[in-house]
C-alpha cells in the first residue's frame, strides 16, 4: 500500500458541524421575517436600500481583501450580515449612494482596517450607521413613509416633542415611522428565538439589556412599554449587542454588557439630545468589551494563585 | 466542597463494536516490541537476536526508578534487536521477534504468592501493568502510596471517547476480573471505599458490575452523564468524589487512586494465574476498516496485521489513529505496533480523515464555554503570539488536559489543542527561565 496517502494531524479528529458559515446563514435567515415586515411597512424600496447595502459590503469586503492580498472572507457571509444590519438601521429614504458610502466605511474602516472578522472592536453596522447620522443629519432623520398608514414621525421624536403616539398596537406591529428593519418588534422578536434556538446567541444580553431599560425606564416614571417597542432597541439587543467579536463571550460579560447598554439608552434618551441612543450605547460599550472580559474571565478547575 | 459545572460536549457515541465480543486473532507472522511503552525510562532489552523466547518471558527488564518490564506474548525466535521510530518521533530500541505459532508458555510464568502489601506491591512491579486507560503510567508506582493516604479507589470506566469498546467489553466480559481486581487493591492497599464510574451510555456494563460487586461492602457503582470527558482523571474523581484535585497536584493528594477497569482486571488475571500483560484487546474499527470489531492480540502486533484480520482495508484509508477521535494520536505507518496501551486502532478513509480548513477566530467564545476546566482558548492564542509568557501563566494553560473540546465546537474549524500544546511548552521555558533568573539574583 502506498502510505504516503497518511495523513498525520494533531486531534481532535472528529469536528462538530458548525461553522462560521453557517453561524452567520443563521442570522441571515433571523433576519428575513423583519425584512418582509419593512417591505409591508414602508414598501419596496426598503428591499432596494437593504440590496445596495449587502451588495457594497461584500463587494467591498471582496476588493479589500484581494487588494492586500488576504485570505478571501466573503464566502462566509459575515458582510452580508453587516449589510443587511446597516440597510436596517437607514430610513427607508435614504439616497442609495449614501446607504453605499455607509457600507463602504462599515467594512472598510471598521472592520477590515482593524484586521477583518473577528478582529474589530466596534460593530461594523452600528459605527457606519452612527458615521452617517453625522454626515447626512437630513436624510438620516427624516423618516418619511410612503404608506398613509405610517406617520412620518418616530414614537421616540413624538415622545419627545409631547406628541400623541401610536397604540402599542401599532408599537409591536410596526405600524410607524422609525428606520426600515427597526419598527416591527414581533418580526425582531422571531427571529431572536430562532437565533436562540440554534444557540447562536444566548438569552443573556438581548434579556438584560432589553429589562434594563424597561427597569430604568419605569423608574423614571416614563412608558417601560413604549420604550421598549420602539426605536433601535429590539434589533439592537438581539442581533448588534450580541456580535461575537465586539462583546463579551462570557456569561456575566454578557449581563454587564447588557446593563450597560440599556443605562446608556435611557439616558440618551431621556435626558440626551438625541432622540434615540441605542447605536451609542452598544458602541460605547464594544469599546469596554475588553475590560469586561477579563473582569470577568472564568476561574480555571483546579487553578491556584501563585506569586 | 466547590460547585463547578464542568462543561463538555455531546458527541457521536459510535460505539459500533459494543457487541463484538473479543477474538482473538491467529500470532502474527513478526511482532515488534517497543522498549518503551510506558512513562518513564526505558526497559533494557534481555534477549540478545538468535535467542528462543517463549509466551510471558521477560525481554525488557525495568529500567531505574520509573519504568516497568516488558514480557513477550509469542514463542519464536528473536530476529533483531533495533532501533525504531514510534509515533511519537521519539527513537526507540525495539525487540523484533519471528513466531513460531507453537504459543509455547515459558517455565516462569507461575501465579505469585501475595500475603502482604509488599508482595502484593512486588508482584505488579513484575506483572508489567501500565495504565492501560492510554496513559501507560506504571501502576506499581500509583499504588505504592503508603497507607492511610489514600481513602478512595475510582475505577475508570467511562470509555468517553467515541468508537472505542474494549473497556466495555472488559465490564461485561471480566466483570468478576475487575470486581477481584477492586478486592486486592482495597485488602492489600487497605482502602475501604471504591467507586466505579461508567457513562449512562453503558448499560450492559452497568448491569454487569453492579452484578459482579453485589456482595461487596464499600463499593458501588456512580453512572455518570454521557458527556465527554468524563474519563478525565480530574474530571472523574470530581464526579465520583466531590474532590478537586488543584494545579500541580496528583490525585494522591487528594486522597484517591484512580484506576482504569481494564488495568484492574489484568492484575487480578495475574495474580491469579502469572501471565504478565502480553496482549490487548483492541477496538478495530473507522470508516476505512471492512470488518471493525474487538481484537485480542499480542503486544506488538503490526497494525497492518491487525487490520488484515478485520478483513482489510473497505476504502483507501486516510488517517489511522491509536486511541479514539479525540485524543489519539495518528499514526505515520502501517507497521506501528500494539502497545501495553493501546485500546483502539481506527482507520479513517478521505471524507472523515481529512481535516477541514481553518478559517479566522470569530470570538464566539465557544471554546471557553465547552472547556471543562474553564480555560480561555482565544486569550492563550493572543497570549501565544505575543510571546507573553506572564500572561500564559496567569491563563493557567498549564492546566489544559488536551481533551479536544475547545477544537471540537470552534466554528472557525482552528486547531486550539495544537496550540494550546505548544503554549503549554512556551510556557515552562518561560518558567524555566525566571526561576533561574531568581535563583541567580539570591
Amino acid at each position: 500500500m502506498d502510505q504516503s496517502v497518511l495523513l498525520v494531524s494533531h486531534g481532535p479528529h472528529v469536528r462538530s458541524k458548525n461553522t462560521t458559515q453557517r453561524i452567520m446563514l443563521d442570522v441571515l435567515i433571523a433576519l428575513v421575517p423583519a425584512l418582509i415586515a419593512s417591505v409591508l411597512i414602508f414598501g419596496w424600496r426598503s428591499l432596494a436600500v437593504t440590496a445596495v447595502c449587502v451588495l457594497t459590503c461584500v463587494v467591498c469586503e471582496w476588493l479589500f481583501e484581494r487588494l492586500c492580498k488576504r485570505e478571501n472572507t466573503v464566502a462566509d457571509l459575515s458582510a452580508a450580515v453587516t449589510g443587511v444590519l446597516l440597510a436596517f438601521n437607514l430610513p427607508v429614504g435614504i439616497p442609495l449612494w449614501q446607504a453605499a458610502f455607509g457600507s463602504l466605511v462599515a467594512i472598510v474602516v471598521v472592520k477590515q482596517l482593524f484586521g477583518g472578522i473577528g478582529k474589530n472592536f466596534a460593530n461594523p453596522a452600528i459605527t457606519a450607521r452612527i458615521v452617517m447620522l453625522l454626515s447626512f443629519a437630513g436624510s438620516m432623520s427624516s423618516f418619511s413613509a410612503k404608506s398613509d398608514a405610517v406617520s412620518s414621525a418616530t414614537p421616540l421624536a413624538s415622545m419627545a416633542a409631547g406628541e400623541p403616539l401610536p397604540s402599542l398596537l401599532d408599537l409591536f406591529l410596526g405600524r410607524h415611522g422609525g428606520s426600515l428593519g427597526e419598527t416591527c418588534a414581533l418580526a425582531i422578536l422571531l427571529g431572536g428565538v430562532y437565533l436562540l434556538c440554534r444557540r447562536v446567541i444566548t438569552w443573556h444580553t438581548p434579556v438584560v439589556f432589553i429589562g434594563t431599560v424597561f427597569v430604568f425606564t419605569w423608574l423614571l416614571g416614563e412608558d417601560p412599554l413604549v420604550h421598549i417597542l420602539t426605536g433601535g432597541l429590539m434589533l439592537g439587543a438581539f442581533f448588534m449587542a450580541t456580535d461575537y467579536s465586539t462583546t463579551p463571550s462570557t456569561k456575566w460579560g454578557k449581563v454587564i454588557f447588557g446593563v450597560g447598554c440599556g443605562l446608556i439608552t435611557v439616558l440618551i434618551r431621556v435626558f440626551g439630545n438625541y432622540p434615540e441612543g441605542v447605536s451609542f450605547a452598544i458602541l460605547f460599550m464594544n469599546i469596554l468589551t475588553p475590560y469586561i472580559s477579563k473582569w470577568t474571565r472564568r476561574k480555571p478547575f483546579g487553578g491556584v494563585k501563585h506569586e | 466542597m466547590s460547585i463547578f459545572h464542568l462543561r463538555g460536549v455531546h458527541l457521536k457515541h459510535c460505539k459500533n463494536t459494543a457487541n463484538s465480543i473479543p477474538e482473538r486473532m491467529p500470532v502474527p507472522e513478526t511482532v515488534v516490541i517497543p522498549m518503551s511503552m510506558h512513562i518513564g525510562a526505558p526497559a533494557i532489552p534481555a534477549v540478545r537476536a538468535g535467542e528462543a523466547v517463549k509466551v510471558g518471558q521477560l525481554i525488557g527488564e525495568a529500567a531505574q526508578g520509573l519504568s516497568s518490564p516488558i514480557y513477550s506474548g509469542v514463542s519464536g525466535t528473536v530476529k533483531a534487536i533495533e532501533e525504531m521510530v514510534v509515533s511519537s518521533g521519539a527513537t526507540i530500541r525495539t525487540v523484533v521477534i519471528e513466531t513460531d505459532g507453537l504459543q509455547t508458555v515459558a517455565e516462569t510464568v507461575a501465579p505469585p504468592t501475595v500475603t502482604s502489601r509488599e508482595e502484593f506491591l512486588e508482584a505488579i512491579r513484575k506483572s508489567g501493568i501500565v495504565g492501560l486507560g492510554g496513559a501507560g503510567f506504571p501502576t506499581p508506582v500509583k499504588l505504592g502510596a503508603e497507607v492511610g493516604r489514600v481513602d478512595t479507589i475510582v475505577v475508570n470506566g467511562a470509555e468517553c471517547e467515541p468508537y472505542i469498546t474494549s473497556d466495555t467489553r472488559t465490564m461485561i466480559d471480566k466483570s468478576a476480573s475487575v470486581a477481584d481486581g477492586i478486592a486486592l487493591l482495597m485488602r492489600f492497599l487497605q482502602v475501604e471505599r471504591a467507586i466505579i464510574g461508567i457513562e449512562k451510555n453503558k448499560p450492559a456494563c452497568i448491569r454487569a458490575m453492579k452484578e459482579a460487586i453485589a456482595s461487596m461492602n464499600g463499593v458501588e457503582v456512580r453512572v455518570l452523564p454521557s458527556v465527554y470527558p468524563q474519563g478525565g482523571e480530574k474530571v472523574l474523581v470530581y464526579h465520583t468524589t466531590g474532590r478537586v484535585i488543584a494545579e500541580g497536584k496528583l490525585p494522591l493528594d487528594s486522597g484517591v487512586i484512580v484506576i482504569n477497569c481494564t488495568t484492574l482486571a489484568c492484575i487480578a488475571e495475574y495474580i491469579r494465574t502469572g501471565m504478565p500483560l502480553v496482549e490487548k484487546c483492541v477496538t478495530v474499527d473507522g470508516s476505512a476498516v471492512a470488518n471493525p470489531k474487538n481484537v485480542i492480540a499480542p503486544i506488538g502486533t503490526r497494525v497492518t496485521d491487525l487490520i488484515e484480520f478485520c478483513g482489510g482495508f473497505s476504502e483507501m484509508p486516510r488517517k489511522i489513529l491509536s486511541g479514539g477521535p479525540m485524543m489519539g494520536v495518528a499514526l505515520t505507518d502501517l507497521s506501528m505496533p500494539v502497545l501495553k496501551q493501546t485500546n483502539a486502532i481506527l482507520a479513517f478513509g478521505r471524507r472523515e480523515g481529512t481535516p477541514p480548513a481553518e478559517t479566522p477566530c470569530i470570538q464566539c467564545g465557544r471554546c471557553t464555554e465547552f472547556c471543562p476546566f474553564g480555560l480561555s482558548p482565544a486569550e492563550i492564542a493572543k497570549a501565544y503570539r505575543q510571546k507573553d509568557g506572564e500572561a500564559l501563566e496567569k491563563l493557567k494553560v498549564n492546566l489544559c488536559m488536551e481533551c479536544g473540546c475547545c477544537s471540537y465546537v470552534c466554528p472557525a474549524k482552528r486547531n486550539i489543542v495544537q496550540q494550546n500544546k505548544l503554549a503549554k511548552g512556551m510556557l515552562k521555558t518561560h518558567q524555566a527561565a525566571k526561576s533561574k533568573e531568581n535563583g541567580g539574583g539570591r
